[in-house]
């Protein structure tokens, strides 16, 4: 076994422990932002190292290394470092646990790395709950009232589906009698459908996982928690849960499903269908139930269930394409990137807004373009990413999942998504009317820091490339979906 | 053949808009002057093109000053732009109507920066529309458009405006919506998305099955909503009514000539067939347009009201010259998609006009202004009687083009009766026209309008330009006819006889 392949991993680990040493002996806890951004970059230094290697296996066949989890490591990575840049102004009024609240975010992303390289059942659950528990002290780290009920609703809705979860992963182990994905591929190959169909565990247990994965993924009916824990936590966090947690989710669904359910094609095309309907009610749902929305934090969350039924499109077309056609992968890939980088946007311009005015009502935000006119103009162009439009990365991502979608005859499916986009049209348009339109309640200015600008000024920046000149991504998108491991 | 005049002429207007994005509010004179010139530029370029356009026979539906690079590769999409007859006079109406209108809005002191901005940046999509070749290309610009003219309305508009500005975003992304999933089904049944391998090979290209109908209907709603077409035109009259006039200008010269250059370039080159089998309801559509929209055109008592549902009405000769696939019904109907675009444009400059001297828009109120202001009720009255389609004017060669080739097209059955009924639409214009202008410049002189000002230099220069451009298509109208039929005939071979 070759440990060198485990640096990235190893490097954020020891940085995560180093950053909560450090926080015993240093003052200024600048420097810990500092230590945490190095040890990203340099985890994120060995992974692009590793770019074009042929895929490999470690820890007795635990991990893979191959591009898919390159490509996820790296989104998890960048995800972080902007999470960490945008947790800066918001951390500095903490009097106690920075070191704690930047470690946990590093150990979080660990957990999110591990969950893109898993192959094993067993290792996908540790991996799964190293990313979550973190996230549960995560979110509760205001310990004001709002905070900390969402934290507890996260951690006991959370505990639920991972019961749930972990109930999926036995049946599936007792059908098959292996936890490796390849192997359980191999297992289910070899029987015939009646034995397969005789035997409803594995049925059951193929529901049970879509159930506990679609918890992290904020999939359609495993949503309650969302709006919730989105207004409670501390705002980086809120963003890093809809951007992060949400990417790892789909990370793990696309290997196990592809991997272990992909191949008696009558299996794949049933859970295809079964997301393709998830995916049609999750962005109806979510779309309406945001329409209403005061609070932008908890627009936003009802949004990200609308966009998980965006990317379920995605899952649903891997499920109706034959074995080897690898668009539904790829172009969840390119979607996850392109979305990241939007919500990141929009959250941290939202971070900015609220330091100064400290509310998150929609109509607190009137007449923001006087008062600063940079962030109000990003979190326009984030928003309008959000929505789909050109020129902005979430225009090519719609385009690249839903002409997946139409080529495997689920056209009802994308006009169902096409009307989606329309209607979250008008409320992601009712914030930017407010900010450009609206009465200033006062001419004060809103100021940013630069670490908030360099936030914006990344996510912004990456939003236009992707809706610009996308070929490059979807390359590596491809890439990435084309070399599995197993 | 590659060229980047095209390129130059649709990016030197975005180019612009960042420049004066950047430039301070307090300099307004420079960005006045910042976005005459990066219109100015382009408007050159395109006479330039114009004029050098190859007319000869062979040129017929060959693509001229193209320009092709490979953009996405994975899903093979090109950066691919050129045009032919259908697109070029388009091309050379937005950038005219584009100078005009920064001139149009040199009055405009309220955020100065962002108006030029958007302003700008509007006629880069509109110019992009009309170029481009690659579906994604296309449908990119479509989809820009919306956000300028959004900000447009709702910041610089009057009356309910923010409720008009929303209404037309939803409305045309409800198109849109459609139209992307056609985009995406065109691409999937051929594997292609450039515009002129589609509509050279057509169906011949398909791979895998799927019926064609479904296809040009989801394509045609997008064009629809944006031509307008009853019943999907009441965002039109709400965002027409309250745009600035710069605005108004834009999107009833240029813009809603995107739905139809989108139903020929689209719809009925890729699907000839569809088109001969649904022909009848898309003219009885057409007709109830120019029917229905004259007849609420009586109704109104706001003068740029009245102008954007005599739109609607008028846009239904289009759909009819369109719908009866004949060569010399598809002729006239690009023909009155350029002399609309000229003559509603200078409607729509003349009443913005009247408004912001008058201060007054309600028909019923104004009255004898030709005295005080008599050359803008001169001009208003050319553009007037262009549009209900008095001889010399370009509106008359358009019209009469559209209604003698759609009563001879052979391809829809009974056509003389639906073309008969839409003649009739010509005659309540000359109501609602004449009515208007007896109403606004005629009768008794009303004593609080004497100090009104009349057109000023500036105002007089471009309104002279319109009348020049209306007057020499229509005495001369081969002047367009002999280009637009370079790209019709191609099509209608495509429909046969």
């Amino acid at each position: 076994m070759n440990l060198g392949l485990f640096i990235p991993e190893l490097c954020l680990a020891s940085f995560a422990i180093a950053v909560i040493l450090l926080d015993l002996i240093v003052q200024r806890k600048g420097y810990l932002v500092l230590v945490s951004l190095v040890g990203l970059l340099v985890s994120a230094g060995f992974t692009i190292a590793m770019w074009g290697d042929g895929p490999e296996a470690i820890l007795g066949d635990m991990l893979a290394v191959d591009s898919f989890a390159l490509f996820f490591k790296l989104l998890f990575l960048g995800i972080a470092a902007l999470v960490i840049l945008s947790s800066v102004d918001y951390a500095s009024k903490m009097e106690r646990f920075q070191g704690e609240f930047y470690a946990l975010i590093l150990l979080s992303s660990l957990g999110m790395m591990l969950m893109a390289a898993t192959t094993d059942l067993i290792a996908i659950y540790i991996a799964l709950d190293l990313a979550s528990i973190s996230l549960y002290i995560l979110v509760g780290f205001l310990k004001d009232a709002k905070s900390t009920e969402s934290s507890l609703k996260y951690l006991l809705l959370g505990a639920v589906s991972s019961a749930v979860l972990l109930y999926g992963m036995a049946m599936v182990f007792g059908v098959t009698g292996k936890t490796q994905v390849a192997d359980i591929a191999t297992a289910l190959q070899s029987m015939s459908i009646s034995g397969i169909l005789d035997n409803p565990a594995l049925l059951v247990g193929i529901v049970f996982l879509i159930g506990g994965f679609g918890f992290k993924i904020a999939a359609i009916p495993f949503h309650m928690w969302v709006p919730d824990v989105y207004e409670g936590a501390p705002t980086p966090i809120t963003a890093y849960l809809s951007v992060g947690s949400k990417a790892a989710g789909f990370a793990v669904i696309l290997r196990v499903f592809y991997s272990a359910f992909g191949m008696p094609e009558w299996l794949s095309l049933n859970w295809g269908a079964v997301f393709a309907v998830l995916a049609a009610i999750g962005m109806t749902v979510g779309n309406i139930t945001a329409l209403p929305q005061t609070n932008i934090k908890r627009m936003l969350g009802y949004s990200s269930i609308a966009q998980a039924g965006y990317l379920m499109v995605g899952l649903a077309t891997m499920g109706m394409a034959p074995a080897g056609n690898l668009l539904g992968q790829s172009s969840i890939l390119f979607f996850l990137a392109g979305y990241a980088l939007a919500n990141l946007g929009a959250f941290s311009a939202i971070i900015a807004i609220s330091n100064k005015i400290d509310s998150d009502l929609i109509q607190d935000y009137s007449g923001m373009i006087k008062r600063a006119p940079w962030l109000a103009l990003a979190l326009s162009l984030c928003l309008i990413s959000l929505i789909g439009m050109p020129p902005a990365a979430g225009f090519m991502a719609k385009f690249y999942v839903f002409s997946g979608a139409v080529q495997h005859g689920l056209l009802w499916l994308i006009i169902i998504a096409v009307i989606n986009s329309v209607i979250s049209a008008y409320y992601y348009l009712r914030v930017v009317k407010v900010m450009w339109f609206g009465e200033p309640s006062s001419e004060e200015k809103v100021p940013s820091s630069a670490a908030l600008k360099l936030v914006l000024f990344l996510s912004c920046l990456g939003v236009l490339l992707l809706g610009i000149i996308p070929g490059y991504v979807m390359k590596l998108a491809e890439t990435a979906a084309n070399m599995f491991r197993f | 053949m590659d060229s980047s005049y095209l390129t130059w002429i649709i990016f030197l207007p975005l180019a612009g808009a960042i420049i004066v994005a950047l430039i301070s509010n307090n300099h307004s004179k420079l960005i006045r002057y910042v976005s005459a010139i990066f219109t100015l530029v382009p408007l050159i370029l395109a006479v330039i093109l114009f004029v050098n356009f190859d007319r000869s026979a062979a040129a017929a539906g060959v693509m001229q000053f193209e320009q092709k690079a490979a953009w996405i590769n994975s899903i093979n999409a090109y950066y691919h732009v050129g045009v032919d007859g259908l697109s070029l006079p388009l091309v050379v109406l937005t950038a005219f109507l584009g100078f005009i209108v920064v001139l149009i809005s040199w009055k405009i002191n309220l955020r100065v920066r962002e108006y030029f901005a958007w302003l700008l940046l509007l006629e880069t999509s509109i110019l992009g529309v009309f170029c481009s070749l690659d579906l994604l290309l296309f449908f990119i610009f479509w989809e820009i458009e919306i956000i300028p003219m959004y900000f447009l309305i709702s910041v610089w508009g009057s009356g309910r405006k923010e409720y008009s500005a929303i209404k037309y975003v939803i409305f045309t992304l409800f198109g849109s919506a459609f139209m992307l999933a056609g985009i995406l089904s065109v691409y999937f049944t051929t594997g292609s998305l450039s515009m002129v391998d589609l509509a050279q090979n057509g169906l011949g290209m398909v791979q895998s099955i799927m019926p064609a109908a479904p296809i040009f209907f989801l394509l045609l709603t997008g064009f629809a909503v944006k031509l307008p077409v009853v019943p999907v035109h009441t965002w039109l009259p709400d965002a027409h009514t309250d745009a600035p006039t710069a605005g108004s200008v834009m999107l009833a010269g240029a813009l809603i000539k995107m739905g139809g250059y989108g139903m020929i370039r689209l719809c009925v080159s890729f699907f000839p067939q569809v088109a001969r089998d649904y022909a009848p309801l898309l003219v009885t559509l057409a007709m109830i347009s120019v029917l229905y929209g004259a007849a609420v055109t009586l109704r109104q008592t706001d003068i740029k009201r009245l102008i954007a549902y005599s739109s609607v009405s008028h846009m239904g000769f289009v759909l009819l010259g369109v719908f009866a696939l004949g060569e010399v019904s598809l002729t006239g109907a690009a023909l009155q998609m350029v002399s609309h675009g000229l003559l509603t444009g200078l409607m729509f400059a003349m009443a913005g006009m009247v408004i912001h001297n008058v201060e007054e828009r309600n028909l019923n109120n104004l009255g004898g202004l030709a005295r005080q202001i008599p050359i803008i009720a001169v001009v208003f009255s050319v553009a007037g009687l262009g549009s209900l389609g008095l001889p010399l004017t370009s509106g008359f060669a358009a019209e009469f083009i559209i209604f003698t080739g759609s009563f001879s097209s052979t391809i829809v059955n009974n056509i003389e009766v639906f073309t008969l009924l839409s003649v009739l639409g010509v005659v309540l214009s000359a109501g609602y026209i004449l009515w208007m202008i007896q109403r606004t410049f005629y009768g008794p002189v009303q004593e609080q309008y004497n100090f009104v000002k009349d057109a000023d230099g500036l105002e007089r220069v471009y309104m002279f330009a319109f009348i020049g451009l209306i007057m020499l298509v229509g005495i001369y109208p081969a002047i367009l006819t002999d280009v637009i039929k370079l790209g019709i005939s191609p099509i209608t071979g495509l429909i046969g006889g």
